[in-house]
This record gives structure tokens, C-alpha cells and sequence, in this order.
């Protein structure tokens, strides 16, 4: 296949793949300027930007933004600093008990989150760590530290040893050599790393509704629950669609921001054998 | 080059551990420690809790017949064949949803990592499904498919089908929802795998008069072992404790309840505590045993130091 045609071919599946990524989200969008939720049809049939008032008027909302940026932001950064230490030690250090590291970070996401609510919510009434931002960084860190662990230690295995040794013979100490030669090569999987890590502090629902009371700490996807609607039994929809559009605009961003560095990094061949 | 640094590897990993430099062990350990301590003070108390909890008897609205009854709630759950059916349904679910999220996860990372006119465009709209709230999704596939409020069923000509009655088609747009959404994820894990090939590789097959096919099979997929355990194995954890679509779309109906429903269930709606954190406890050890075998299974041990 010729190189012209090798790129139209995967410009046209580039647009597939646009297409079955972000219908749903068009979708979203259509639900947002609906004015009933509960019309049949795709595009709107009488269509309104009240909704979007609505989301902006309320300012409980706004706070719960606040609170979402503030505590995803924190918990992504620390999360991160401590995977990559980690990473590193069990990826190129010798230690009794690396396995036991990588096997606990692994048994720490396999139990059902539901279950550790209520516990979880008992201690930190009593620490005092309810309804704050430490309160929700905490579990957002435990929960993330594992993939980010596991993912860094993957990459830190194929960085050849030499790059470190000729590092140290050229006169750097260990610290310089990391820092300036590992963690440039390491940088796709940190950029991954903080990315998957963003998404599911920003997204979390089940801590942020159980771990705060109030909007002092409480998250945007907890707020999306506390929307009510005409009656008691109908959730709107349409309001909930529009506060989801907003809550996803900052994800956009931060994607359109990272991906270069991402994909860019990875795919620049610098850590090719 | 490559002989000697296995060979000094080689050499290195025969010394016994406690011979290891102490230097190096400690430092080791404070680097892991931080990282150790956080996760296990959240995680470690429930925990136990919630196994302590699994070998009683307790109802919230019944504080006084709290009493230890050991093993008594495992029994009872292990011999109810809802128990079975859920767990089946889960199985299912996961076997679903990893090995299409596994497929077109794959397809989306080599479209990431071959695309040249609009890469930044393809690159970030993959990333967004992933980004977006799981309630939030799932109401979205939800009201998508219902008649009332969507367009599913208009689109495909059965403007009166009820996705949502049957356990076929129920299940079918929760494998949907969930796979749309935690397919960027794989899809990430498998292009970092998917880019530290060496092009060398490649160029020398092609020289040999290797098929398009032969180096998927020979060099890319084996290259990327790791990459794909990984994914495989967190999509997997993840898929089997699956619980938002589930409890968006149809609340449980038409036997869709999942392990981690049923759960939800005994603890918030049923008030059983004990038997909740039971259906919890066993739960986590299906979870373990499939990680177990995965990780047996992919061969793949990341905390060996050096090439393979």
C-alpha cells in the first residue's frame, strides 16, 4: 500500500474511531438542551439553554467544582510522587518484600468499595477527617496508588540499566541520575499515571456522596445527586445532563493538554532497547 | 551488548537475598513505604472489619440479636442458587466486556499510534469516554435506550421494544455502556505497550517477507506482554465488581444482579450486615483467585530486574 493511501486509510478509521467515542457525548448534549428529559427523539424538539442557568444559578454547584478541582489536583499530584518512588524501588532495587509491595497494592483495589463505607466513614468521624478535602485526597490516594504502581513499574523495567551506570560514571549521584535521566524516559507512564489517576478522583461518586455532608467538601459527581426534580420520583434529567457537560469540560481540557506528552513520549521511541 | 548486561544481570540475581546491600534494601523499603502506608491505612481496618462483621448476625434495625454465628453466613449464601446465578451473570459480564474492551482497545491504540492527519483530535476524543462521571454515562445509555425519553429504538425500527424487560437485552446495553466506557483505558495501557516495540524488529521481518498478520502475531503481541497483563488484569478486577450500570439501568430486574448488586443489597437495602459483608468477603476472593491465575497465566513478573 502506498503511503498516501496507508494515511487516508488511517484517517478514516481516526474518524470511525472520533465517531463511537464521543456520540454518547453528543448524545449528553442533546439531553442537556432538551427542555423535558423525557421526549423520544435525538435532537431536541423544543430546545433551551435553561438548563445550563439552572446548573450556574445553583451555587452549590460551583462549590462542589471547587471542591472537585481542589481535591482531584491534590490527590493526583501526591498519588503520583509516592507511585513513582515506589515504582522505582520495586522495578530496580533489591529488598525482601518487593513482591509483597506489588501484591498489596493489587489486594487494596480488589475489595468491593462498598463495603469499606461504612467503616471507612466511621473512622473519619471520629479522626475528624469527614466532610474535608483530606478526608476524600486520603481514599482517592489508596485507591490509585495500586494501577499507577503496577503501570510505572512496568515502564521502569524496560529502562535500561546502562542509562543509570553511565549516568553515575559521567559523575552524578543516584538522585541526579534519576532525575535526570530515568524520569524523562519515564515520562509517558507518569503522564499516564497522573492521568488515570485525575479521571477517577474527578469522577468518583460513591466516596464523595458518603464521606461529606456538606459544601464544604463535597464533589461535583456527589452534587449530580443532590438535583431535584417537579416531583420526588423523577430525576432531572436534563439539568443532570447539563451539570455532566460541565463536569466534563475540565476532562476535555486536561486530555487535549496531556495526550501530546502522553502519546507523544510514547510513541518517540525513547526507551526502544 | 545486550549477551553481557543479561549475563551481569544474571549474575546479580543469584546473589541470596540477605546478602542484598543493606544500603539498597533500605532504601528500597523508604521509597515503598509511603506509598504502603497510605493505601493500607484506608483499606486495612475496614477490611477487617468487614470480615469480622461477615461472621455475625446483624441486622441495623435489630441492634439487640446481634450475635457470632462463624461460618453460618457463608453457608447460607453458598448454598443459594441465586448466589449462583449471580455470580454467573458477573462471569459473564466480565468475560464480555474485557474481551471486546481487549479488541477494540487494541484496534484504538494502533489507530493512536499510526494516525497522522488529525492525531491530535483522534488522540484526545479516544481519552474523553473515560472521563466522564460512570453514573453519568449510564444514565446516558439509559435514556438513550428507552423509547420514552431516546432514539435507540426509533433508529433501529422496534420504536416498541423495551430494551429494558428482558434479561438479554438488558444485559446487552449494560455490556455496551461499560464497554464504550473502559475501552480508552485499555486502550492507553496498550499503547504504551504498543510503542516500546523497536521498529528494527519490524523492518528486519518485513526483510524476511513476513505478512502483515505473521508480525502482529510473532512480534507485536508477544511484545507487549506486559502491557497486556496489566490491562487485562485491572479491566478484569474492575469489570467482575462491576455495579453503576447495573444499578442505573435496571436496578437488578431481569436478573441482572451482579456480585457487587447483591452486596449493595444486603448492606444498604436488606439491612443484613452480616450477610452483606459475607457476600463481600467472597466476592474479594473470586476477585483474588482471577487475579492469581491472570497473573500466573501472563508470566509476566515486574519486579524481576532486567530484560527477559
Amino acid at each position: 500500500m502506498s503511503r498516501a493511501r496507508a494515511r487516508i486509510g488511517w484517517t478514516l478509521a481516526g474518524l470511525a474511531v472520533v465517531v463511537y467515542t464521543l456520540f454518547p457525548l453528543v448524545w449528553i448534549l442533546m439531553l442537556s438542551l432538551k427542555v423535558d428529559a423525557v421526549t423520544p427523539g435525538f435532537l431536541p424538539h423544543d430546545w433551551t439553554l435553561g438548563n445550563y442557568a439552572t446548573v450556574f444559578d445553583s451555587g452549590f454547584f460551583l462549590s462542589a467544582l471547587r471542591n472537585s478541582i481542589g481535591v482531584s489536583l491534590i490527590a493526583t499530584l501526591l498519588s503520583v510522587a509516592l507511585a513513582t518512588a515506589a515504582a522505582y524501588a520495586v522495578a530496580r532495587l533489591r529488598f525482601i518484600g518487593k513482591r509483597l509491595v506489588l501484591w498489596t497494592a493489587l489486594v487494596i483495589v480488589m475489595f468491593p468499595t462498598i463495603s469499606l463505607i461504612p467503616p471507612l466513614f466511621d473512622m473519619w468521624r471520629v479522626i475528624g477527617l469527614y466532610d474535608t478535602w483530606a478526608g476524600l485526597i486520603i481514599p482517592y490516594m489508596s485507591f490509585t496508588l495500586p494501577l499507577s504502581i503496577w503501570t510505572l513499574a512496568a515502564f521502569f523495567r524496560e529502562i535500561p540499566w546502562e542509562m543509570e551506570q553511565a549516568a553515575q560514571v559521567d559523575g552524578a549521584t543516584p538522585w541526579q541520575a534519576f532525575r535526570r535521566v530515568i524520569v524523562p524516559l519515564a515520562s509517558p507512564g507518569i503522564f499516564t499515571a497522573t492521568i488515570l489517576t485525575f479521571f477517577f478522583a474527578w469522577n468518583d461518586f460513591v466516596f464523595g456522596i458518603s464521606l461529606t455532608a456538606s459544601d464544604a467538601a463535597r464533589p461535583a459527581p456527589a452534587a449530580l445527586a443532590f438535583f431535584t426534580g417537579e416531583s420526588f420520583f423523577e430525576q432531572p434529567a436534563a439539568q443532570i445532563a447539563a451539570a455532566s457537560i460541565v463536569v466534563t469540560i475540565p476532562v476535555v481540557v486536561l486530555v487535549l493538554l496531556f495526550q501530546r506528552r502522553i502519546v507523544a513520549g510514547l510513541t518517540s521511541g525513547a526507551v526502544k532497547g | 551488548m545486550a549477551a553481557k548486561h543479561e549475563a551481569g544481570a544474571r549474575r546479580a540475581i543469584r546473589v541470596t537475598p540477605a546478602a542484598w546491600p543493606r544500603t539498597e534494601q533500605r532504601l528500597g523499603w523508604s521509597l515503598c513505604a509511603p506509598a504502603v502506608g497510605v493505601m493500607l491505612a484506608v483499606t486495612a481496618l475496614p477490611m477487617l472489619q468487614a470480615l469480622w462483621l461477615s461472621l455475625q448476625s446483624y441486622r441495623i434495625t435489630d441492634p439487640g440479636s446481634r450475635r457470632f454465628v462463624g461460618l453460618d453466613n457463608y453457608a447460607l449464601i453458598l448454598a443459594d442458587p441465586l448466589w449462583w446465578h449471580t455470580v454467573g451473570v458477573t462471569l459473564l459480564i466480565t468475560a464480555i466486556t474485557v474481551s471486546a474492551a481487549l479488541v477494540i482497545g487494541f484496534a484504538l491504540a494502533l489507530v493512536m499510534h499510526r494516525i497522522t492527519f488529525g492525531r491530535d483530535m483522534v488522540r484526545t476524543a479516544i481519552l474523553v469516554p473515560y472521563g466522564i462521571v460512570t453514573i453519568v454515562s449510564a444514565y446516558a445509555w439509559l435514556y438513550a435506550f428507552r423509547a420514552d425519553s431516546g432514539f435507540v429504538p426509533g433508529w433501529l425500527g422496534v420504536a416498541n421494544y423495551d430494551f429494558f424487560a428482558g434479561f438479554g437485552s438488558s444485559l446487552f446495553v449494560i455490556c455496551l455502556s461499560e464497554i464504550w466506557k473502559t475501552t480508552p483505558f485499555v486502550s492507553l495501557l496498550l499503547l504504551a505497550g504498543l510503542a516500546q516495540i523497536p521498529t528494527e524488529l519490524y523492518e528486519a521481518a518485513k526483510v524476511d517477507g513476513a505478512t502483515a498478520r505473521q508480525r502482529l502475531w510473532k512480534i507485536t503481541l508477544p511484545n507487549m506482554r506486559g502491557a497486556i497483563m496489566v490491562a487485562v488484569l485491572f479491566r478484569t478486577l474492575d469489570a467482575y465488581r462491576i455495579f453503576d450500570n447495573v444499578f442505573v439501568m435496571t436496578g437488578g430486574a431481569n436478573g441482572t444482579e451482579t456480585v457487587a448488586f447483591l452486596a449493595y443489597r444486603q448492606i444498604i437495602s436488606r439491612t443484613a450486615i452480616g450477610l452483606g459483608a459475607a457476600v463481600s468477603v467472597l466476592l474479594f476472593l473470586t476477585v483474588v483467585l482471577i487475579a492469581f491465575v491472570l497473573v500466573k497465566a501472563f508470566r509476566a513478573d515486574l519486579s524481576r530486574i532486567g530484560h527477559e
